[in-house]
């Protein structure tokens, strides 16, 4: 497969017991790739998105809003922070990436700088 | 994808392994099974007023989430569309983690719930049930003369 899969590679995180990896879909298209990452807990202004390096990071911490005596039962949720990084490729334009997060849906959308886009190259028979 | 590389599904063996493990590990299991890596993910808690349910359930419409709270049980179900193209020739599919399909969990409560007051509301993709505890078994302190 083309070197564009590189976005599917995760990185090691140095504290990786302390949050919790958010499930995530990646497809690619012709035109760039598309991440969509489920955040469910977090507000808006809670979500963190950078790219440095190449490096796609997306975190944040969950609010909700307990009651202050609430005595846990089940717990299937057990960690504060949600961190996830991506390796981007060097095909992917950095700079005009664009995400919308909706009801603990994150969509990110990374699109191919246009030196890479697909040119079908034509095969000349003799 | 690539797991067709793998000569049988290594993800779902691990999962095999896993609940195998906690069952080893849980003696006597809920009747309704263990439960854990189910959608939505569940936290449970109570206080004294009120049992607190909050299910992680992203990106649905809160309309087509059903809510049924039969004596002290309570169950969810609903569907989530994939965000996945399907036959889309010219789209690949590099990571497919999250959750696709239609879901139903049902999770027991305690006795004391009182069916005729529970709110539910939907946030950041977590739903909210609260279910007020009934008055009689709501502690009270008793003065002494």
């Amino acid at each position: 497969m083309s070197n564009t899969t590189d976005v599917t590679k995760k990185e090691q995180n140095q504290d990786n017991d302390t949050v919790m990896l958010p499930p995530v879909d990646v497809i690619e298209d012709s035109t760039g790739i598309t991440l969509y990452a489920d955040l469910p807990g977090l507000s808006k202004d809670k979500l963190i998105m950078q790219i440095e390096n190449d490096t796609l990071t997306i975190e944040g911490e969950l609010s909700l809003d307990t009651p202050a005596s609430l005595q846990a039962s089940r717990v299937e949720v057990n960690f504060p922070r949600y961190r996830r990084s991506f390796t981007l490729s060097k095909e992917l334009d950095a700079e005009h990436v664009s995400a919308e997060f909706k009801q603990g849906v994150l969509k990110v959308r990374i699109p191919k700088a246009e030196h890479a886009q697909p040119r079908k190259i034509p095969i000349n028979v003799e | 994808m690539n797991r067709s590389l793998f000569p049988y599904d290594i993800f779902s063996e691990l999962d095999r392994l896993q609940r195998a493990m906690q069952q080893a590990f849980e003696l006597t299991p809920n009747i309704r099974g263990i439960g854990r890596g189910g959608f939505p993910a569940l936290n449970i808690g109570g206080t004294a007023e009120s049992v607190e349910i909050y299910a992680f359930a992203p990106g649905l419409n809160p309309d087509s989430i059903e809510i049924h709270l039969e004596r002290n049980t309570l169950s969810l179900s609903g569907e989530r569309k994939s965000d996945l193209p399907e036959g889309d020739k010219n789209s690949t599919v590099h990571i497919n983690e999250r959750f696709a399909g239609s879901f139903h969990r049902v999770v027991n409560l305690p006795e004391d719930i009182d069916p005729d007051n529970v709110s539910a509301n939907y946030r950041d993709g977590v739903l909210h049930i609260r279910i007020k505890r009934k008055q009689a078994a709501v502690p009270r302190r008793i003065a002494i003369q």
